[in-house]
């Protein structure tokens, strides 16, 4: 072992396979296996991360402008909007929302997107024995094809297939002509039992006009459409492929497109071995792209990327520092050994991460979290002055720049509206302040004081935090998913804040069930709620507080169930709007009235704090795009030198132990000796 | 001996089918069918459609455990608790309700765990007996007396504090072995190293007391005194007499282990990042798969049958005293 220890080239302790490291490989992990890599069905953010690199919706983000910005991806051109009205006669750009019938998309492919390799694209594959398959590894040939306007049709099919459940299907059924119509008559077939031949269904919604061309037509006029055609719902699926798929024993093999996605994107999954590790490879049929501004970066720029399983933070952690991962995330054990707040509060590198040479990457992420006070509740909901200056009051005395700087690490910013920073609405400074909760002094944000929070708090008929007339204690109730030693000191902040106007805070902790269930029925009272941005628009944060969305009842995403005629009308208003003076007047008279009327008390837009090693080359990150993976580069060589530095095998330690086994032989053979002349 | 197998059988029966409706009367008083579609088709945007259509899918749309709609034995047959329980008797584990086969999964899985488990048991229990008899070597001695409290001491840490604490100094510190990973073949031994080290040296309290104690007990008996008179080597008496008569409460907890091992230990698997059958339960209580958690209660439970079951055969075949009827 000491030989080992002291003669091997690559360090010991490294977990990759030999010669790894110098390969244009990422290694990075993730902490939860996902549960669907169909694009119809992945929602969840770590399911997007890792199908975003696979499959190719018609549309991405740009990556490096800001604001975010959408550019064709498969398409030649960006989509072409054409407006009708109920006679089928075209509109103008602008015209009323009312007066639009349908809003009909064209889009024009591009004729170098092509598929990764799969055996589904083998015409005469029929001769390979399903019963000795294991896995794709085991058909020896593979081919491709280039993308058709009819594999995005069958995509979009496929949104409504019951056997798929699609969590996008009952927004897309409202969207998508005759979608719905197309989901009915497929849960009647799987009902009686019939087989569901997609490509023999028809769908108005979505045509194929010819093989380069695409039709989506949509009821009425939803602008933010654009944006779903980034996301990879929208993403070609070969029919062959789910052909494929469908063959006797394949599902039990766990070959399905759930397990085995195939696209055209810059990489495919060459290992899904979800319980251990996934291995992204690039994609050789993969269509020319290059950096934003760089003819000489082809992308993909990196071969492989090996994401590991790692589901504890320490042992994450502990490979990063010695240069087996690339980048990681800061979890709060770790933040004070990777940062410390220059006396500006600024954040910085340690010394200690300094001299590793990392880099520190931070972003306000496009999500919001907010305390929701339910509308519906007698005491705090409700558009009544009493309920709304108890509501103000509770706000102010939500200190949430204490909050950030003691659970966050400082990582974070207080909300002052609905719309965070980076998405068209938000308004930065004094502009944007909420004159509910803060004042504007010497240039910077100031939280009002506990005075007029009391004062508020008077007004509202609980002087003191006792009933005026009857002196009774105003009790307030927090529904909380959150439990355990963890959540103690955040639950107890929270009282903390209440207590500062002397109002009773009861902590009702639930499990996630109990806790779904109160808010469907809007019998919850305060809660704890966030929403990440699934595209850069203010309607995706606005139509959180839209009235006809309200959770209690319907179902949607107004967790507080607020109701305002006046906020819902500007809302109708604002959705169709393009971008621009006009929208940012109404999306203003939308803040001034939530805020005047706090449903939410604003909480914080949390920032993302990343360390990357030297070796990687520096990147702004961009929170809103999929399929950023292409455009990591790292330098191999740099990492190797880097890891060898890091790892070196101590060995005092195997002759201390080794010392310490021979103290303990002479022990007892000295012990047994004495025995034994004791006997004799 | 084929009869007494017989009756452990068909004690085994309402054992399994009790634990079956244990488990499934557990999930679904916390957990309703509509809890689980909501968690299965994430946080955002789920209509009481989806939902609908999510039950119907996986088949949690029946009644629990009676039909009233059912003709015949439908109206039994055509419930939750048969469809999805009850199938487990002919060992068939289903999907779980992400749509992977569990049974595939679980044959995937219990190697890693066994790879990890086995070395640790059989080193482990090498250790344990070594230790435990180098302590009654020297009993009464301040061996002894330092080797128990020692023992003690390792007793009394959480098994937790091993796995962290061995991460940071072999692997972190030293540097010695990954600190986490797994491969499968010769090319993963360097993965195993630690977890296997740390599952010995977190179970070396207990046992180790445990069987010096058995082998004391043995050690007072007169036989080991008239062995000691008839001039026997020490060596001798402690492996011969005293090891060969404490083997039949040794293998009382060995053998009932045995079965077991496949399913893996939590910790070691979730900290060193072993894809195991140890963690896929506690990851299915989460993600409220109904599915996976009563294939993997009810396996438990048949390995543990299994184990009483072969503990049994084991004191018949270790002590001829021993008849089974």
């Amino acid at each position: 072992m000491v030989f080992a220890l002291m003669g091997c080239q690559e360090p010991i302790n490294s977990p990759h396979p030999s010669g790894a490291a110098l390969g244009k490989t990422l290694f990075s992990s993730f902490s939860e296996r996902p549960k669907h890599l169909d694009p119809a069905r992945a929602y969840s953010s770590n399911e997007i991360e890792l199908i975003g690199q696979i499959y190719e919706p018609p549309l991405q983000y740009h990556f490096t402008k800001r604001p975010y910005e959408l550019e064709p991806l498969t398409l030649t051109a960006m989509p072409h909007l054409t407006l009708l009205d109920k006679q089928g006669r075209v509109l103008a750009p602008n015209a009323p929302a009312e007066q639009v019938a349908q809003s009909v998309y064209e889009l024009q492919l591009r004729d170098d997107i092509r598929y990764q390799p799969h055996p589904a694209f083998v015409s005469a594959m029929h001769s390979v024995a399903l019963r000795t398959v294991e896995g794709l590894a085991d058909f020896p040939e593979r081919a491709s094809r280039t993308v058709t306007a009819a594999d995005y049709v069958h995509q979009i099919k496929r949104l409504a297939d019951p056997r798929v459940s699609s969590p996008i299907y009952g927004l897309m059924r409202e969207t998508i002509l005759g979608l719905g119509e197309l989901g009915d008559r497929l849960a009647v077939r799987q009902q009686k039992g019939e087989p569901i031949h997609l490509e023999a269904e028809s769908l108005a919604g979505a045509v194929a006009v010819d093989a380069r061309t695409l039709r989506i037509t949509l009821k009425g006029r939803y602008p933010q459409f654009i944006y779903w055609l980034a996301m990879p719902f929208f993403a070609p699926i070969p029919p062959e492929v789910e052909r494929f798929y469908a063959r006797p024993g394949m599902v039990e093999k766990n070959l399905s497109l759930d397990w085995q996605p195939v696209g055209s994107g810059p990489f495919f999954l060459a290992e899904n071995d979800p319980n251990r590790v996934m291995r992204l490879v690039r994609n050789p049929n993969y269509h020319l792209e290059f950096y934003p501004g760089r003819p000489d970066l082809r992308l993909p720029l990196i071969d492989q990327a090996v994401y590991s399983l790692e589901k504890e933070d320490i042992p994450y952690w502990g490979k990063f520092l010695q240069g087996y991962y690339d980048s990681s995330g800061i979890a709060s054990d770790t933040f004070d050994q990777a940062i410390r707040v220059a006396p500006d509060g600024t954040p910085e590198l340690s010394a200690e991460m300094q001299g590793r040479h990392l880099q520190l990457v931070t972003a306000l992420r496009p999500s919001l979290w907010y305390v929701g006070f339910n509308d519906l509740d007698p005491v705090l909901g409700g558009r009544g002055n009493a309920a709304r200056k108890l509501r103000q009051a509770l706000s102010i005395a939500l200190d949430w720049e204490e909050f950030i700087s003691i659970f966050l690490n400082g990582r974070g910013i207080p909300a002052q509206g609905p719309i965070p920073p980076g998405i068209f609405g938000h308004r930065e400074g004094a502009a944007g302040l909420n004159p509910v909760t803060h004042i504007w002094q010497q240039g910077r944000l100031q939280r009002r004081s506990l005075a007029d929070a009391k004062q508020l708090l008077a007004e509202a008929g609980w002087p003191q935090g006792r009933h005026a007339q009857t002196g009774a204690p105003l009790v307030l109730y927090l529904d909380t998913m959150a439990g355990g030693a963890d959540a103690k000191a955040r639950l107890d902040w929270y009282r903390k804040q209440f207590a500062k106007l002397g109002v009773q805070l009861v902590v009702r902790a639930t499990d996630y069930n109990r806790f779904q269930d109160k808010m469907l029925k809007g019998s919850a009272q305060i809660f704890e709620w966030g929403w990440n941005a699934d595209y850069p628009d203010p309607e995706n944060f606005l139509f959180l507080l839209y009235g006809p969305n309200r959770k209690a009842g319907l179902n949607g995403e107004n967790a507080a169930n607020y109701q305002s005629a006046e906020f819902d009308r500007l809302f109708v208003q604002m959705k169709d709007m393009q971008n621009g003076p006009a929208r940012q007047a109404v999306i203003d008279q939308m803040r001034a009235l939530v805020q005047h009327d706090a449903p939410w008390a604003f909480a914080y837009v949390s920032k993302s704090y990343a360390l990357r090693h030297g070796w990687m080359a520096p990147r702004t990150p961009n929170l809103m795009a999929n399929n950023t993976l292409k455009y990591t580069d790292l330098d191999p060589t740099a990492r190797v030198a880097y890891q060898q530095k890091w790892n070196r095998p101590a060995l005092w330690p195997l002759f201390a132990g080794l010392a310490g086994a021979g103290l303990l032989v002479t022990v007892a053979w000295r012990a047994w000796r004495r025995r034994e002349a004791a006997q004799t | 001996m084929i009869t007494y197998l017989i009756r452990r059988l068909a004690y085994a029966l309402p054992i399994l089918l009790g634990v079956n409706l244990l488990t499934f009367a557990l999930f679904f008083g916390v957990s309703s069918p509509d809890d689980m579609a909501r968690l299965h088709l994430g946080g955002k945007r789920i209509t009481a459609e989806a939902v609908e259509r999510w039950k119907v899918q996986h088949g949690y749309d029946l009644p629990h455990f009676y039909n009233p709609a059912g003709e015949g034995v439908a109206k039994v047959t055509q419930t939750l608790f048969v469809q999805k329980s009850l199938k487990l008797f002919a060992l068939d584990f289903g999907a779980a309700d992400d749509g992977r086969d569990i049974g595939r999964e679980i044959g995937k899985r219990m190697w890693p765990s066994l790879v990890v488990a086995l070395p640790t048991f059989v080193l482990g229990l090498g250790a344990y007996l070594a230790i435990a008899l180098f302590l009654v070597f020297f009993r009464n001695t301040a061996i002894d007396t330092v080797g128990v409290i020692l023992l003690v001491a390792l007793m009394s840490i959480s098994g937790l504090f091993y796995v962290i604490g061995g991460q940071v100094l072999l692997a972190k510190w030293w540097q010695w072995v990954p600190i986490s990973g797994y491969a499968p073949g010769l090319s993963g031994l360097h993965f195993l190293v630690l977890p296997v080290l740390i599952g010995m040296v977190s179970g070396i309290g207990d046992s180790t007391r445990f069987y010096r104690a058995l082998f004391l007990e043995e050690a007072g008996h007169d036989y080991v005194r008239t062995a000691h008179a008839k001039g026997l080597s020490p060596f001798r008496v402690l492996f011969r007499h005293i090891l060969g008569n404490a083997a039949i409460p040794i293998l009382t907890g060995v053998v009932v282990v045995i079965p077991r091992l496949f399913l893996g230990s939590l910790i070691l698997e979730s900290f060193f990042g072993i894809p195991g059958l140890g963690s896929y339960t506690i990851d299915a209580i989460q993600a409220q798969d109904f599915a996976i958690v009563r294939a993997m209660v009810f396996l438990g439970s048949l390995l543990y049958i299994l184990g009483l079951t072969l503990t049994d055969l084991s004191y018949a075949w270790v002590d001829p005293r021993v008849r089974l009827q």
